[in-house]
């Protein structure tokens, strides 16, 4: 699991567009996790509130917010749009392992339910995007 | 806003050069001289990665015999040490497993190694690319910026073609070429140095065809006792400078 090494990006990213945007207090850290990574939310969320922060002063009593993506594929081949739900039996524990490393090896491991090709889209619940951050002193432009 | 952007700069902190080995004609010997590369340059003391960016068709794990089990995992994963070559490809994780991906994809698989991966510090890494002139070059170009470019040919019209095409392309966006190698050379002619002459870049030197290469392959000891692996060390020697 690199769950906290996915936590330290998410910091890193977080002090580094707070600079960018002027802001000098974050109040809030604004993450979407996709699901296809299977990322463990707990751990995640352990490695952003209590190992991290201390790391910059910028973060101080900064909130993390998580939210989760539901994964979309959709098939270039018979343009199927569909979810890890309609997988039919689960992934192996060496291929969802692989998949949570890089989620594009789901190319290797999932095929469209309606047709069985390997050639679909990840439309979304790739990976970990940092969504927007509040604070005081400035906001990261296109966040309310 | 993508984190992996300031978690790749720290990742390769500690790197101090990278050399790319392209030529972007197919099967010219782009990976057996990367990893003899990577090989010489390990022996001679140089803490050395070596980065398979081919990422549908994996084969530097193949022609060092490195296997293809799952990386260890600590704030990052671990690179596979292989007689002396620290060295990571997407084998560790899909197997033999193909995995089809499509340009944009293969940029996300990029970054997502790139931060992942814990080279630590490095003299050199040295990165594998596909054939083509296509994302990965570009993505190579854009998030790898400082990497120098070794391009092989062959004394073929039908390879220098590309190569010619590869020249001008790096050069229109700035990119340092380390200087260009002939591979797999059989009798004399003059071929890919007169077109590195004419393009104006360093000529390396040539590396023979080697009957004995094969045989060698998927494993380091054999692979230092060939003509080849001479041939690449004398390289390895001219690009230390
Ligand atoms: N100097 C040489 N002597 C003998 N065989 C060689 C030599 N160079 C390369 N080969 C052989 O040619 C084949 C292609 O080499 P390699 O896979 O390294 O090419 P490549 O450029 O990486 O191919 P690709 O474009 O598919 O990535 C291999 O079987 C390799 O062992
Ligand atoms: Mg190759
Ligand atoms: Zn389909």
């Amino acid at each position: 699991m690199h769950e906290f090494a996915l936590a330290d990006a998410v910091v890193k990213a977080a002090v580094r567009a707070a600079r960018e945007a002027g802001i000098d207090r974050v109040e809030a850290v604004v993450v979407r996790v996709g699901e296809l990574q299977q990322i463990a939310t707990d751990l995640f969320e352990f490695s952003l509130t209590q190992v991290l922060p201390p790391s910059d002063p910028l973060l101080e009593g900064a909130r993390f917010v998580v939210e989760r993506e539901a994964v979309v594929f959709r098939c270039r081949v018979c343009g199927r749009e569909f979810g890890t739900g309609d997988l039919g039996e689960a992934p192996g524990a060496d291929e969802a392992e692989a998949v949570h490393f890089i989620p594009e090896l789901a190319h290797a491991f999932v095929r469209c339910p309606g047709c069985g090709s390997p050639d679909f889209d990840i439309l979304a619940g790739r990976g970990v995007t940092l969504e927007r951050i509040e604070g005081r002193g400035g906001d990261l432009p296109g966040s309310p | 806003m993508d984190p992996r952007a300031a978690a790749i700069e720290d990742r390769l902190a500690g790197v101090r050069r990278i050399v790319a080995v392209g030529g972007s004609k197919g099967g010219i010997g782009k990976s057996v001289v990367a990893a003899a590369l990577s090989l010489a340059w390990a022996d001679g003391g140089r803490r050395v990665g070596l980065f398979d960016l081919d990422f549908t068709s994996p084969t530097g794990h193949v022609i060092l015999g490195a296997g293809t089990r799952f990386p260890s995992e600590e704030f990052g994963i671990d690179p596979h040490v292989v007689a002396g070559v620290a060295m990571m490809s997407v084998a560790f994780f899909s197997g033999e497993a193909p995995a089809p991906l499509r340009g944009g994809e293969a940029t996300n698989a990029l970054l997502e190694l790139l931060a992942i991966t814990r080279w630590g510090n490095l003299d050199v890494l040295v990165v594998d690319l596909p054939p083509g002139l296509g994302d990965t070059t570009l993505d190579v170009v854009r998030f790898l910026p400082g990497t120098g470019f070794m391009l092989l040919g062959t004394a073929s019209i039908v390879v220098l073609e590309s190569v010619r095409r590869a020249l001008r392309l790096l050069g229109e966006v700035g990119v340092p070429i380390v200087g260009v190698v002939e591979n797999m050379r059989r009798d004399g002619g003059d071929l890919v140095e007169g077109l590195a002459r004419s393009a104006g870049v360093p000529f390396l030197g040539s590396v023979p065809y080697d009957a004995g290469l094969e045989s060698a392959l998927g494993n380091p000891g054999r692979l230092r006792r060939t003509g080849f692996f001479d041939a690449v060390r004398r390289l390895a020697g001219r690009l230390d400078g």
